[in-house]
C-alpha cells in the first residue's frame, strides 16, 4: 500500500480557476506496491486535471483490469469511473462518448490490458478517432498476475526469474501512429516534469490521444537486464523536446520565435509550446516520427515526448455526422416519431 | 380436389439472379387480394451460384406456420431439379423452363408438367442481356398469375409502385409479365383447380419481417447507439433501424443525426460499446445471433453485476458453432438466460409477430433501465428474415419512456446518504447516477468485481452474499415488469395443456384448431418472458402433462421451466423440430394426439 499524497491539506492551498484545490482531484488511498510507477501517473493525472480546472465531474474514468487499471479508484474521486473488463475499456468508452460528447474521457489501461487481450480494441479505437485520453500504464509484464511477460517487453529483456523474452516487443506509439492516432506521446512515471504537461495537453486534444507511459512494476519487473526497469529507463530516455502547456490566454512572447521551439495551436484555442526539438524531428511530420522510432529502437532508446499530434484531427461523433447535443439529453419529443408517422409507415406495408 | 386459397407454392431459384423481389411480388399480390399468405425464404449461406427456395403458402384459414405437401413447384434452378421433382406432393403441378428438355429419368407419372421456354422467349423478347437473365423471373411470375388466378392489375399496381421515380422500368415488367400469362393462355388450361379468389380476410394488416419491425422498434423506444458486428440473420435488424432513423431523426436544422450506428470490430466491442452508451444514460442496443452472443458473454455478466441496463437482440439460427447459418432454431434461450460465468439470470423477451417485435423491442429499453439489467430481445431467422402478415403498429403519443430510477441533480442534492447499490425501496432496484450530473454528488465506481451498497470494492463476504441475493430479489421483481404469457382458453378444460413460443405459434394455433376441431381439448399458453412469471407456474401446476413446443434438439425450454418452477420432468414432454426449417402443425399435432389415443 502507498500514499500518492498528503493526507492534511493547508487551509491556504492552491486554488485553480474553478476555485477548486487539488485535493478536490485526488482519489481514494492506493493500494498498490509502494514504489509502484502506476501510483505517480495517478499523482499526474490529479495535477493535470487541477492545473487545467477540468471540473472533475465532467470528467469519466474508465479502465480494463489489471494493477494499471485499478488506479481510476485513486484518482477524480468526484468523476464517475468505469472498471470493465479486461481489455474492453476502449469500447465502454466509445459507447459513453457517443451518449454524451460533451464529457471529458479518461481511460487508463495497462501493457496486458491493451497490448494483448484488448489489442483489437486499441487498434479500433485509434483508427475511430475517438474523443479520449488513453494512458497506457506500461511496465512489460501483466503485474496483477504476478509478473508474467507482457506483449510490449522488449525482445531479450530478462525477468526477474532469469528467463529471456524472446518475442518481438510491440511498440505501443509506433503502432498507434500507424493506426492514425492524432496525438501520441511518450513519457516515463519518473519523469513528473514532462508527463504533466502531456496529459494536459492530451486533455485538450480533439480525438485519440495516446500517452504510452513506461511505469516500471517494483515488484515483479525492476530487476537488472528489463528494459523497464527504473534504471533502464533512466539511462535510456531520450527526450525529443521539452513541452510546456500555454492556456489561451497566456502571452505569446517573441521568445518563442527561437530556433528550436515551436508552437503548436490545439483545438481549443491552448498552445503547447515544445523547446529544443530534436534535429530532424517535426511533431507534425508522420514520416519524420516515424523514422526517428526506428532510429530509437535500433539504438536502444526510449523516445519520450509528444510524438506526434494532427491539429487537423476530426473526432468520431463529427466524423459520423451525430447532432452537438449529447445523445443522452434527448427526449421523447427528439426520439420518437410518433402515430402519425407510424400510420404512413404502416400505409406502405400494405 | 378443388381448393380455393389453400394450396403452398415453392420457387427454386439460383442464389443472386433477382428472383427473390420476382417472388416477393408474388406473395405480395395474393396479400393484395386480401387473402392471407406467408412466405419464407430458405437459402443458402452464399451469395450467387447455390440452390435456394422461397415457398409461399396461401391460406384462407390464416394459417401462417410452413406446411408440408408442395401444391406447385416453379422450377429455374438446373442443380436441384431432380429434388425438386420428388418434392411436387402426386397430384400437383411442376413448372419448369422447357427451353431445355427434361432428363426423361426425373419425370414422374402422378404429377403435372408445365413446361413453359423462359429463356427462348426473354432472348426472342429482349435484347439486353441482363433484362433477358432477370425478366425469366416476371415471366414466370405472369404464368403463375395466370394458371392460379392472380389479378393482373394487383401485380401491375405493385410494380408502378416499385419503381416509382423509374416509370420507363414498369413497360417491360408488364411486358414480361402479359408475355408469361399469354403464353399459359395460348398452351395450357387454365386456372388450375387450387387458385386464388379475392376475400377481405386480411383487413389493416401489414407484411413485414421481423428484423425490420425490430429496428423501427427500436426508433421508436428511444434507442440512440447502436452498435454491431454483421451476421446472419441479425444484420438487417440494424440495416432497419438506421434506415429509419436516416429518415425520422435527422435535427431539422442541422441535418446531423439524432443517433449514432458504429460497426464495430467484434461482438465483445459491440456490447461494450452499447452497455458504455447505456452506463452513460442514452439508450442502446446490439443485434447478433448465437456466435455473436457466446462472445458477449463475459460482458453480460458485467453489466448484469454491476447493474447497467442494455438491449440485445438474439435472431437466433442453428448452431452449435457455425451450424447452419442461414436456418432457424430457438436454440441459444440457455445461453441467453443464464449468459455469463458465475450466478446470473437475464430477461428474455420472446417476441412472435412483426408487431410484437416492435413493440418489444420498443418496450425492451423500458425494462431494461427499469431493470438496470440486460434484457435480451430473443427472436429468431424464421421471424426476423421473413416476411409476415401481422396487425399494423400502433403507437401512443402520451406514452413516456420509463427510464428508472435515475438521480437528476437536485434529487442528488437533497439525497440523503445515496449509495448506488443500495435496495431503498425494497424492490431489489437501486438509484442509479449519470456521469457529470452533479459536481460533488453521486459519482461512483462501476466494476464487476464485488462492492458493497456505496459501489466500493469489497471482498467482504456478507456483503457479497447480500448483493448477490438482492440480485435475486431484482429478478424476483423483473416477473411482475415482463409481458405475462398468452392463454388459449378463457378457463382451463383439459388435463393437458400446450406451452410454446416465438414462431412455433403459428404451427402451434394451427394444430390447435385442427385438433379442436377433431374434438381434441388442449388448453394452451403462449410464453412471451422470462423470468416466469406466477402464470406460467400456475399453468403447469393445473395440468397433468404438458407438451413443451420448441425448435432445439435440447428442449431448451422446457430445461428452463423444469429448472426454475421445479417442475416434475415427466410431466413435461418434448415437441421438438431442429433441423432449420420452421416447425409444422404436423410435428405438435402427431405426439399429442398418441398421447391421447394411449389415454383413451
Ligand atoms: C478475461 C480475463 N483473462 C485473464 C484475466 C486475468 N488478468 C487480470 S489482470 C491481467 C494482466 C494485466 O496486465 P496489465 O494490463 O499489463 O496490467 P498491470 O497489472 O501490469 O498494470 C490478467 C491476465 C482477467 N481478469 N480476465
Ligand atoms: S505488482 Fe507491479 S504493477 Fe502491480 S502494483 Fe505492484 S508494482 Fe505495481
Ligand atoms: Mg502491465
Amino acid at each position: 500500500m502507498s500514499y500518492i499524497k498528503p493526507k492534511f491539506e493547508h487551509p491556504r492551498a492552491p486554488k485553480n480557476a474553478l476555485g477548486y484545490t487539488r485535493k478536490e482531484y485526488e482519489g481514494s488511498l492506493s493500494t498498490l506496491c509502494a514504489g509502484c510507477g502506476h501510483d505517480s501517473i495517478s499523482a499526474a493525472i490529479v495535477d493535470a486535471c487541477f492545473e487545467l480546472s477540468i471540473e472533475p465531474h465532467r470528467v469519466a474514468k474508465l479502465s480494463g483490469i489489471g494493477c494499471s487499471s485499478k488506479t481510476p479508484a485513486y484518482f477524480l474521486n468526484n468523476s464517475h469511473g468505469f472498471n470493465s473488463v479486461h481489455g474492453r475499456m476502449p469500447s465502454v468508452a466509445t459507447g459513453a462518448n457517443l451518449a454524451n460528447r460533451d464529457l471529458v474521457y479518461l481511460g487508463v489501461s495497462g501493457d496486458g490490458d491493451s497490448a494483448s487481450i484488448g489489442f483489437g480494441q486499441f487498434a479500433h479505437v485509434i483508427r475511430r478517432n475517438l474523443n479520449m485520453t488513453y494512458i497506457v500504464m506500461n511496465n512489460g509484464c501483466y503485474g496483477l498476475t504476478k509478473g508474467q511477460d507482457s506483449a510490449t517487453a522488449d525482445q531479450g529483456s530478462v525477468s526477474k526469474a532469469g528467463s529471456v523474452n524472446n518475442f518481438e516487443g510491440i511498440d505501443m506509439c509506433a503502432i498507434a501512429i500507424e493506426l492514425g492516432a492524432t496525438f501520441v506521446a511518450q513519457s516515463f512515471s519518473g519523469d513528473k516534469g514532462q508527463l504533466i504537461p502531456l496529459i494536459k495537453a492530451a486533455l485538450s486534444h480533439s480525438g485519440f490521444s495516446l500517452i504510452n507511459v513506461v511505469s516500471p512494476c517494483v515488484t515483479f519487473n525492476n530487476n537488472p537486464g528489463s528494459t523497464k526497469s527504473y534504471d533502464y529507463v533512466r539511462e535510456h530516455n531520450e527526450a525529443l523536446s521539452s513541452l510546456d502547456f500555454v492556456p489561451v490566454k497566456e502571452e505569446i512572447t517573441t521568445e518563442y520565435d527561437e530556433i528550436d521551439v515551436k508552437m503548436v495551436e490545439m483545438h481549443d484555442g491552448t498552445f503547447i509550446k515544445l523547446n529544443k526539438l530534436h534535429q530532424g524531428f517535426d511533431p507534425q511530420d508522420k514520416l519524420s516520427i516515424i523514422n526517428a522510432l526506428q532510429v530509437a529502437r535500433q539504438k536502444d532508446e526510449i523516445l519520450t515526448g509528444l510524438l506526434y499530434l494532427d491539429t487537423e484531427s476530426v473526432e468520431l461523433n463529427d466524423l459520423i455526422g451525430t447532432v452537438n447535443k449529447p445523445l443522452n439529453s434527448l427526449t421523447e419529443k427528439e426520439l420518437c416519431p410518433g402515430s402519425e408517422v407510424l400510420e404512413k409507415i404502416n400505409a406502405g406495408l400494405r | 380436389m378443388s381448393s380455393i386459397n389453400d394450396f403452398v407454392v415453392r420457387f427454386a431459384n439460383v442464389n443472386g439472379t433477382g428472383s427473390a423481389s420476382a417472388n416477393s411480388l408474388f406473395a405480395k399480390s395474393i396479400f393484395r387480394m386480401g387473402v392471407p399468405v406467408s412466405a419464407k425464404n430458405i437459402f443458402p449461406s452464399n451469395i450467387q451460384g447455390l440452390p435456394t427456395w422461397y415457398e409461399v403458402r396461401v391460406s384462407e384459414k390464416g394459417y401462417l406456420g410452413r406446411k408440408n405437401g408442395i401444391d406447385l413447384m416453379v422450377s429455374v434452378n438446373p442443380q436441384s431439379l431432380k429434388k425438386d421433382i420428388a418434392s411436387v406432393r402426386p397430384g400437383g403441378y411442376f413448372v419448369y423452363d422447357s427451353t431445355k428438355k427434361l432428363y426423361e429419368e426425373f419425370l414422374r407419372e402422378d404429377i403435372n408438367f408445365i413446361g413453359i421456354p423462359l429463356m427462348d422467349i426473354c432472348n426472342r423478347e429482349f435484347s439486353d442481356p441482363r433484362q433477358k437473365q432477370l425478366f425469366k423471373n416476371i415471366v414466370y411470375v405472369g404464368a403463375l398469375a395466370k394458371l392460379l388466378d392472380i389479378s393482373f392489375e394487383e401485380i401491375e399496381k405493385l410494380l408502378s409502385e416499385q419503381f416509382k421515380g423509374k416509370e420507363k422500368l414498369v413497360i417491360p415488367n408488364v411486358k414480361a409479365l402479359n408475355l408469361g400469362g399469354d403464353y399459359i393462355a395460348e398452351n395450357f388450361d387454365y386456372p388450375l383447380d387450387f387458385r386464388v379468389e379475392r376475400r377481405d380476410l386480411v383487413k389493416d394488416w401489414i407484411l413485414i419481417d421481423g428484423n425490420a419491425a425490430a429496428g423501427l422498434g427500436a426508433v421508436y423506444g428511444g434507442a440512440s447507439v447502436v452498435s454491431w458486428y454483421p451476421i446472419t440473420p441479425s444484420t438487417s435488424l440494424v440495416s432497419s433501424f438506421e434506415k429509419y432513423a436516416n429518415k425520422l431523426r435527422k435535427d431539422p436544422e442541422t441535418g446531423k443525426n439524432s443517433f449514432s450506428v458504429v460497426q464495430s470490430e467484434d461482438e465483445l466491442s459491440a456490447i461494450g460499446m452499447a452497455i458504455g452508451a447505456n452506463w452513460n444514460g442514452a439508450r442502446a442496443f446490439t443485434a447478433t445471433s448465437g456466435p455473436g452472443l457466446s462472445l458477449m458473454n463475459e460482458f453480460l455478466g458485467l453489466a448484469y453485476y454491476s447493474e447497467i441496463p442494455v438491449v440485445l437482440a438474439d435472431v437466433q439460427r442453428s448452431g452449435p458453432s457455425t451450424g447452419m447459418p442461414t436456418r432457424t432454431q430457438q436454440s441459444d434461450l440457455l445461453m441467453a438466460a443464464y449468459a455469463s460465468h458465475g450466478d446470473t439470470k437475464h430477461v428474455l423477451l420472446l417476441p412472435s409477430t412483426p408487431t410484437e417485435c416492435f413493440e418489444m423491442m420498443a418496450d425492451a429499453f423500458d425494462l431494461a433501465e427499469q431493470l438496470q439489467t440486460p434484457v435480451l430481445f430473443m427472436t429468431d431467422l424464421d421471424l426476423g428474415m421473413n416476411e409476415h402478415m401481422c396487425p399494423p403498429f400502433k403507437w401512443d403519443d402520451n406514452r413516456k419512456y420509463n427510464r428508472g430510477k435515475v438521480l437528476n441533480a437536485e434529487e442528488l442534492e437533497a439525497a440523503q446518504d445515496w449509495g448506488r447499490y443500495k435496495d431503498v425501496d425494497g424492490d431489489g432496484i437501486p438509484y442509479r447516477t449519470l456521469p457529470g450530473t452533479h459536481p460533488t454528488k453521486g459519482a461512483y465506481f462501476t466494476r464487476g468485481s464485488s462492492h458493497d451498497e456505496k459501489a466500493a470494492y469489497s471482498e467482504d463476504s456478507d456483503t457479497y452474499v447480500r448483493i448477490m441475493n438482492r440480485l435475486k430479489k431484482k429478478l424476483e421483481t423483473a416477473k411482475t415488469l415482463v409481458p405475462g404469457p398468452e392463454f388459449y382458453q378463457e378457463n382451463n378444460e383439459s388435463e393437458i395443456g400446450v406451452i410454446f413460443f416465438g414462431t412455433s405459434r403459428y404451427a402451434a394455433e394451427e394444430a390447435l384448431d385442427i385438433m379442436r376441431a377433431d374434438g381434441l381439448k388442449i388448453d394452451a399458453m403462449r410464453l412471451k418472458a422470462f423470468p416466469f412469471c406466477k402464470e406460467v407456474e400456475d399453468f403447469i401446476d393445473a395440468h397433468k402433462q404438458v407438451f413443451v413446443v420448441e425448435q432445439n434438439r435440447d428442449a431448451q425450454m422446457r430445461t428452463l421451466l423444469i429448472n426454475e418452477l421445479e417442475v416434475n420432468p415427466k410431466k413435461l414432454i418434448r415437441v421438438l423440430n431442429f433441423d432449420g426449417t420452421p416447425i409444422t402443425a404436423d410435428l405438435i399435432i402427431e405426439p399429442i394426439s398418441a398421447l391421447n389415443l394411449q389415454s383413451i
